[in-house]
């Protein structure tokens, strides 16, 4: 095996991993995925290998989406045979979308691998992103608050009956075929294999498609992260990259956020969980967009890029990723607490009507 | 949906101690830095190590922190 360079960690280092950690983790214990994308990159800004760092973000995200899904299924949001039967066809989309990742790594070089990664971020979160936020200003223009119900391609995919593949689901109270979960999980393992954030279609998938409400949708999500956490932790374990000092210093602030992140889902409305996933998934974009052009110019597609514009986008394109999870954070955080005394109020006059 | 049950107050001996174990935990992970680094990245059936790391710290870290919060006053709508 060759020998991997552990850095060494700074008291200073440590504190922006936490902090990072427990914006990533609020995020993801509100939405079911998220953080992912700036942690890896945030862990090679400090010095560490792309693969130790995608290692030690994994080995940080099982326990996480662990204790994550286990506080949301307290509040009754969790579909666990859902989770699991996604998790597993996840799994094997990780494995293909790894597969690809390193064909075109060998074929193209990192530019190549660098600007497959950032076109199908720009195209996956242009689609899914704003087919997301479109929907979050339809609902919340149209008043209505209340839970959501299934749309007309879920309904369709719900009243499809093919022998011997219906499973019944608990979060939408109906059977499915699996041969919709079978693909739609794989996507998302595949997904999560090519730009990290597999909830990023995991999740809208559960919605759109097979018609789970956001609460269910999100939380689930977080059972399928651990599947594909747990086995992605072993496949990179299994080669010695993962850096567990790393990995448990992530894992100490996310733990904190994902509390506080499932606290909130029981507080807001349920467009507001679409709502922090499309804001954050039109930043990201935006961030990606913004280094395409370094890489087309390192492949020679287009003319040079002074060495000092690249640096510039790349650190412009990282800004606006940390932007990312600081929006979606702001907006849980402000629902949070508006939630809370709106809830608190409503106590306090039934209090006083009671007396 | 279904609502979650109303969990009874809970005392402040699971925060003190949970967030004891939490800090034991960490203090052991960093003045055994190289020795667990070492075990942890051996690769192969090693790959055991940082799993078993990852659940034990996210039991009781995980407990600490949901303890840590509920002592807080930040608990879900119930």
């Amino acid at each position: 095996m060759e020998s991997i360079n552990f850095i060494d960690l700074s008291l200073t280092n440590c504190f922006y991993l936490f902090i990072v950690g427990f914006v990533g983790g609020l995020v993801s214990g509100f939405i079911g995925s998220g953080g992912a994308f700036v942690l890896t990159p945030a862990m090679m800004s400090l010095g560490v290998p792309g693969i130790v760092a995608v290692a030690s973000n994994m080995c940080h995200k099982f326990p996480k989406a662990l204790v994550g899904s286990l506080k949301r299924a307290k509040y009754g949001q969790v579909d666990l045979k859902m989770g699991l039967v996604m998790g597993v066809s996840a799994e094997a989309g990780v494995l293909t979308g790894a597969h690809y990742q390193e064909l075109i790594k060998q074929t193209y070089g990192d530019a190549g691998s660098n600007l497959y990664v950032s076109v199908a971020f720009v195209i996956i979160l242009a689609l899914v992103g704003g087919y997301v936020m479109r929907d979050t200003i339809k609902t919340y223009r149209s008043g209505v608050n209340e839970e959501e119900k299934p749309g007309r391609l879920a309904l369709w995919v719900q009243s499809i009956h093919i022998p011997g593949t219906m499973v019944y689901f608990s979060s939408i109270k109906t059977r499915l075929s699996i041969l919709f979960t079978i693909p739609l999980g794989f996507a998302t393992g595949f997904l999560a294999a090519t730009i990290a954030v597999g909830g990023f279609i995991g999740v809208p998938a559960q919605i759109y498609v097979l018609g789970l409400n956001s609460l269910m949708a999100s939380a689930t999500e977080l059972v399928i992260a651990f599947v594909m956490g747990l086995g992605g932790t072993i496949k990179f374990a299994w080669s010695g990259y993962v850096d567990i000092r790393l990995a448990m210093i992530i894992l100490g602030g996310s733990l904190f956020g994902i509390q506080l992140g499932a606290i909130g889902t029981t507080y807001v409305k349920p467009y507001v969980i679409k709502l922090v996933m499309g804001v954050i998934m039109l930043t990201v974009l935006a961030s990606r967009a913004l280094v395409i052009p370094v890489y087309l110019s390192q492949l020679e597609l287009i003319s040079p890029i002074a060495d000092n514009t690249i640096k510039i986008l790349k650190n412009s394109s990282f800004s606006i990723m940390i932007l990312a999870l600081i929006l979606g954070a702001t907006i849980i955080l402000h629902a949070l607490l508006k939630g809370r005394r709106e809830h608190q109020n409503l106590q306090i006059i039934n209090l006083k009507i009671a007396a | 949906m279904s609502q979650h049950k109303k969990a009874p107050p809970s005392t402040p001996f699971k925060l003190i101690g949970f967030g004891f174990l939490s800090i034991t935990l960490y203090t052991t992970l960093f003045v055994y830095e190289k020795q667990i680094l070492n075990l942890s990245s051996k690769g192969k059936w090693f790959f055991i190590i940082p799993i078993l790391i990852a659940f034990c710290f996210s039991f009781v870290h995980g407990n600490f922190t949901s303890q840590f919060w509920d002592k807080l006053g930040m608990r879900a709508k119930s």
